[in-house]
This record gives structure tokens, C-alpha cells and sequence, in this order.
């Protein structure tokens, strides 16, 4: 089990080793990445948004349930959904959600070059294959990622205003006024060092996991899977880390 | 020209090629054969480099080509065109985009220069109005062509070959054929590939590489074979009963 770990740690290490190399075409690698950004920016802009939404809506609800019959002002959970969201559950849920949509299908894709001998084909032309096919994706998605996660903490804190403004739990003002109290500019660097963080994670292991898939369409399968798994495990633990150094 | 000396190779324990020994001749077609396991692939892919050997030596002209550094090693790779079995064209690009791939990574030629180099390799492969089609559109054979013409685009002074005729009728395998041998004779080409193809093996084979069981069974060329006494020659290029009476019939004539 270990020596398994170790294995594909150092595994790992090479090919990102491997990948941080001089580019044989910067124009090439320029456009690669603006393509992996748009897969993964504009393409996962839908998912976030309504994920995001819905996370912050019952985020509200669950606080005015909470804080029904307390002394705590009402405004505050206008607060308390901001700074959660901020701080932890848009960068998480976008890491997560991109994990399972964007990390899988990166496993997929290089898994399947792979299999069709994409990759061997680009060996032998003399093309760097780790530094082509991974590290675009992995700058696109230190770039895009904290992006989805900015306009996620957006639409979460306004998902918030929908469930509990409409519905009488509070008003437009309180909410507002909620929103606006007690902002420290700080968890805003958290967030965005979060979701870096996060970024890096789901897709170099991604990557990873399709880069060196072996055998036929249900090690593929399983290869995507694993990217998924690994990445939410990574993610989370990490987010534990990246929690106890930051605050 | 490519020379094998003394080539072996393990998986593990298993050893699949042992004290392996070969030139490859330029200008020649130069054919790998065997039966299925007999180690083909594996030394294919050691001759380009995707395979390290566990002993031995493959030297292309006067170069060790394990013991190249990273900087001479990218400008061999620029010399190696490679034909795979499945053609391994990219699925998401056109055919003029799979084509034009080395050009854009490796050279500095402006998008006229490119276009015209394209529709010139294009034109060779007899592939004129394909450009914007992806692979995917295509048959086999013409993938198989677009799979030459990305080989070749960047002039290579070595073309390697794996199953070039598999999964293809027996006429397209011959235009295939006849394709792969008179670019390797136009241009002077170091052109070895990997075949099961009993016509390939009578039609191009200029030098003939015979594996069994990981060892070179027997060395020729596509001349000798009627009349060599190889047993394992034999077994593998006449193998069913049909050819065996032909063969005969041949030798007594």
C-alpha cells in the first residue's frame, strides 16, 4: 500500500518535473491554453452558477432557521452567508463540482489519446507530451478557476437574497445591510488562494490519472473515476490544511 | 541507416527480445515479420524510443540513439515520420490540421508557406480534396494516407511503419503499399515497417526481417523467400495449405 503510494508520488512528480519544461512552440501552447480555458470557464460557467445558487439559498434558509428565536440580529445571516461562502463554500463546491465534470473529462481525454496512440504519435513527432497536454490545462485552470469561484460566491450570496427575501424570512434591507457588515478583505485572499489551490489538485491529478491510463475502456473508466475520487479527497484535506494556515 | 546490435528486451521476467541483430537499409523498405507475439511491436517501439532496451545497442547513421541527449534526441525525433496501426489521427482536427501539426510545432514557415506544404503532401497521398474533413469522415485507407502525409510532411529521413495494411482490402493495402515504397525510393527514405501482410512481405520487401519467439529467425530479401529452406520462414509466409500447394506449384514450374 505504501510502496503503491510512493509509487505514483514520485510517478506524479515526474510528469509535472517533466511538464515544467521550455515550450518547443509558445504560440502552440498559447492557443492550447485559451482552449482549455474556454472548456472549462465558459463551459462550466451553468453548472457553477446554479450549484452555487442553490448552495446559497439553502445556506440562508438554514440560518434564519437557526437563528429563528435567538438574540442574534436577523442582518447577521446576510453575514454569515457571505462569509461562508467566501471563505468556504464557493471555492469548495467549485473544486468539487469541477472535480466531477472537469477533472473527469480531462482523465478521459488524455486516457483516450492514450488508448489511440495520440500520444505515442506525438512522442515520436519530438513533442514534449506532458509539458503539451498537461501544463496548458493546468495554467487554464489556475486562471478560470478562481474566476468560476468569484462569480459562484456572487451568485451563492445572491441565491441567498432570493430564498429568504421573496419568502419573508427577511427583509431586502436586513439582507443588504447583512452583506455589508464586518467585510474583511482578507477572506477574499483565502478564497481566491483556495481556489487556486483546488485548481492545481483537479487537474494535474486528472492529468495524472489519464496520462498513464493502461488497457482498454474500463481502465479508462476506472482511471476517470479515480481522478474524480482522488481530486475530492485532495481537495478537502487540503482545504483542512489550507484552513489551519490561513486563519 | 539504422543498425541493431545485440538488442534484449524484459518486461519483468518475461524476455521478449533476445540478442536481436538487424540493419535498415535507406532507400529500402525494410520489413519486420512474425507472428503474433513474436516481439514485432516491441522492437518497433524500441527503434523509435518508446521502449528503452534492457541491453544493446540501436544506432541511427552513426548515433546511439539511448545514449543521445535531450537536445540531440529533438532533432532526431524531427528526422522519425511514424505510420500507427489505427493511424492515431487527431480526432478533434481536420485532415489538413493533423497534416499540418508538425509544421505549426516545429517550424517557422508562415500559414501560406504551411497551406502549400500541406496541399503538396496532401496531393502526393492522392488526397486532394480532404482538407477540411476530420478523421472520423474518412475510410480507412484514406486515414491511412493522411497518416503517411503527417509522417512525411517534415521531410523525415527515417519513416517507421506499424501494421500499415491492417484492416484494409487487399487492393487499398497495395496502393498503400505502393504509396509507402516509392516515397521511401523518391526521397531516400530508412522505411521499416511492421507487417503481418503476406502481399507486402512479396511485393516491397526489400530487406526482410523474419522474428520467432523474440530472436531474428531469418534475414533476406522478398526474392529469396520462394526458395529459402527456413522452416519457420516457411510455416509463417505460407501458412495455410492453399499457399502451400501454390508454393510448390511454383517450385516445380
Amino acid at each position: 500500500m505504501i510502496r503503491n503510494v510512493l509509487f505514483h508520488l514520485g510517478r506524479y512528480c515526474k510528469l509535472l518535473g517533466q511538464g515544467f519544461s521550455k515550450p518547443e512552440k509558445v504560440s502552440m501552447y498559447y492557443k492550447e491554453t485559451l482552449r482549455q480555458m474556454t472548456d472549462i470557464g465558459v463551459g462550466s460557467l451553468v453548472i457553477v452558477a446554479l450549484i452555487a445558487a442553490f448552495i446559497g439559498a439553502v445556506t440562508a434558509i438554514q440560518f434564519s432557521y437557526q437563528l429563528q428565536s435567538s438574540f442574534v440580529p436577523r442582518y447577521y445571516i446576510g453575514y454569515i452567508v457571505r462569509d461562508i461562502t467566501i471563505i468556504e463554500l464557493a471555492p469548495t463546491f467549485t473544486g468539487l463540482v469541477l472535480a466531477g465534470k472537469v477533472g473527469s473529462n480531462m482523465a478521459a481525454e488524455l486516457g483516450g489519446m492514450r488508448q489511440k496512440e495520440h500520444i505515442d504519435a506525438m512522442e515520436i513527432m519530438g513533442v514534449n507530451t506532458a509539458a503539451y497536454l498537461v501544463m496548458p490545462k493546468i495554467f487554464a485552470a489556475i486562471c478560470v478557476i478562481p474566476l468560476l469561484t468569484c462569480i459562484a460566491a456572487f451568485v451563492s450570496i445572491g441565491g441567498g437574497y432570493v430564498a429568504t427575501v421573496p419568502t419573508g424570512l427577511l427583509s431586502s434591507d436586513e439582507y443588504i445591510r447583512g452583506t455589508r457588515t464586518f467585510f474583511m478583505p482578507y477572506n477574499l485572499t483565502m478564497m481566491f488562494v483556495k481556489s487556486v489551490v483546488f485548481a492545481f489538485i483537479l487537474t494535474s491529478v486528472s492529468c495524472y490519472k489519464g496520462y498513464y491510463v493502461k488497457g482498454g475502456s474500463i481502465e479508462l473508466g476506472e482511471a476517470s473515476t479515480q481522478a474524480v475520487v482522488i481530486s475530492d479527497i485532495l481537495i478537502l484535506m487540503s482545504d483542512l490544511v489550507l484552513a489551519i494556515l490561513l486563519t | 541507416m539504422i543498425t541493431v546490435q545485440n538488442i534484449y528486451k524484459s518486461f519483468g521476467e518475461k524476455e521478449v527480445l533476445k540478442n536481436v541483430s538487424s540493419t535498415f537499409y535507406p532507400g529500402k523498405t525494410n520489413l519486420i515479420i512474425g507472428r503474433s507475439g513474436a516481439g514485432k511491436t516491441v522492437f518497433l517501439k524500441m527503434l523509435v524510443g518508446l521502449f528503452e532496451p534492457t541491453d544493446g545497442k540501436i544506432l541511427y547513421g552513426d548515433k546511439d540513439f539511448f545514449a543521445l541527449d535531450k537536445k540531440e534526441l529533438r532533432e532526431l525525433r524531427m528526422e522519425v515520420g511514424m505510420l500507427f496501426q489505427g493511424s492515431a489521427l487527431f480526432d478533434s482536427l481536420t485532415v489538413e490540421e493533423n497534416v499540418r501539426f508538425p509544421l505549426d510545432m516545429f517550424t517557422n514557415m508562415t500559414n501560406g508557406e504551411k497551406l502549400n506544404r500541406v496541399n503538396e503532401i496532401l496531393d502526393r497521398v492522392s488526397l486532394n480534396n480532404a482538407n477540411s474533413n476530420f478523421p472520423g469522415e474518412i475510410s480507412g485507407g484514406m486515414q491511412k494516407r493522411v497518416g503517411i502525409a503527417r509522417a512525411i510532411v517534415l521531410n523525415p529521413k527515417y519513416l517507421f511503419c506499424d501494421e500499415p495494411n491492417s484492416g484494409l482490402d487487399p487492393k487499398t493495402s497495395i496502393v498503400i503499399d505502393e504509396l509507402i515504397q516509392d516515397i521511401t525510393r523518391e526521397n531516400n527514405i530508412t522505411t521499416v515497417i511492421n507487417t503481418h501482410d503476406m502481399n507486402s512481405v512479396m511485393e516491397i520487401g526489400d530487406n526482410i526481417t523474419l522474428l520467432y519467439n523474440g530472436k531474428v529467425a531469418w534475414q533476406g530479401k522478398n526474392t529469396d523467400v520462394m526458395d529459402s529452406e527456413n522452416e519457420l520462414l516457411q510455416d509463417f509466409i505460407f501458412a495455410s495449405p492453399f499457399l502451400q500447394k501454390l508454393r510448390k506449384q511454383a517450385l516445380n514450374k
